[in-house]
């Protein structure tokens, strides 16, 4: 299936872009991430969470197709 | 689903607050508004002194979670109409970024419930802070 993965803040500096569509084999949010990591390796020093469909979701969820995003610590107020 | 926007873009302006004061005159079973106001401040970080935040946000989901802190909050306290307003953009220091307003008949529940809104916001809402130094570098703020 094909992801929309969007980047923000700190990331984004990381990924040179703002927003990518990536081709994943089913699996869970740890697969995506360990594939991010090995695109982007200066990912493994960043403090980041992950959304699915605009939810936080832990490393075992299950990819769905909906849209991920990785976000740095918040910074809102 | 399309949530309400909460983001303006730069400053929010005094004459903005002011108004918003204002609109409430007609809304006679009010007896107490508390206000936040959140305001860029010159940080001084090894030696060089912030000029501005540009604020960015995921916009979609952060919309999403101001709605469910504004359905909590209203869960949890006696109020009558509450709004929410967050920049995007570039916010200089001394100026707002942040305006909250909760109204009540009564002053305990305006208290408690803008403390509450505050913490959740900082907490909870996707929204990031690259602050600008005088030099032109940046760094990017974590909410502490």
């Amino acid at each position: 299936m094909t992801i929309e993965i969007n980047y923000f803040g700190m990331i984004a500096e990381v990924t040179g872009c703002n927003s990518e569509r990536m081709s994943v084999s089913e699996g869970a949010i740890s697969d995506l991430k360990g594939m991010l990591v090995g695109k982007y390796p200066a990912l493994k020093n960043k403090d980041f969470r992950m959304a699915q469909n605009q939810e936080l979701v832990s490393e075992d969820t299950l990819l769905t197709g909906q849209e991920i995003a990785l976000l740095p610590p918040f910074a809102g107020g | 689903m399309n949530y309400k926007n909460v983001f303006i873009k730069g400053a929010i302006s005094s004459e903005f607050i002011g108004n918003s004061i204002a609109k409430h005159q007609s809304k006679t079973n009010i007896g107490a508004h508390n206000i936040f106001l959140g305001q860029v401040r010159a940080d001084k970080i090894e030696g060089k002194v912030v000029a501005a935040i540009e604020y960015s946000a995921y916009e979609e989901m952060a919309n999403k979670n101001f709605h469910e802190i504004r359905e909590a909050t209203f869960e949890k306290f006696n109020l009558t109409c509450m709004h929410i307003y967050h920049s995007l953009g570039l916010v200089k220091t001394g100026e707002i970024c942040l305006f909250v307003f909760v109204s009540s008949p009564r002053r305990k529940e305006v208290f408690k419930a803008l403390e509450y809104v505050v913490e959740a916001i900082k907490a909870d809402v996707p929204v990031f802070g690259k602050e600008l130094f005088e030099d032109e570098s940046h760094q990017w703020k974590v909410n502490s």
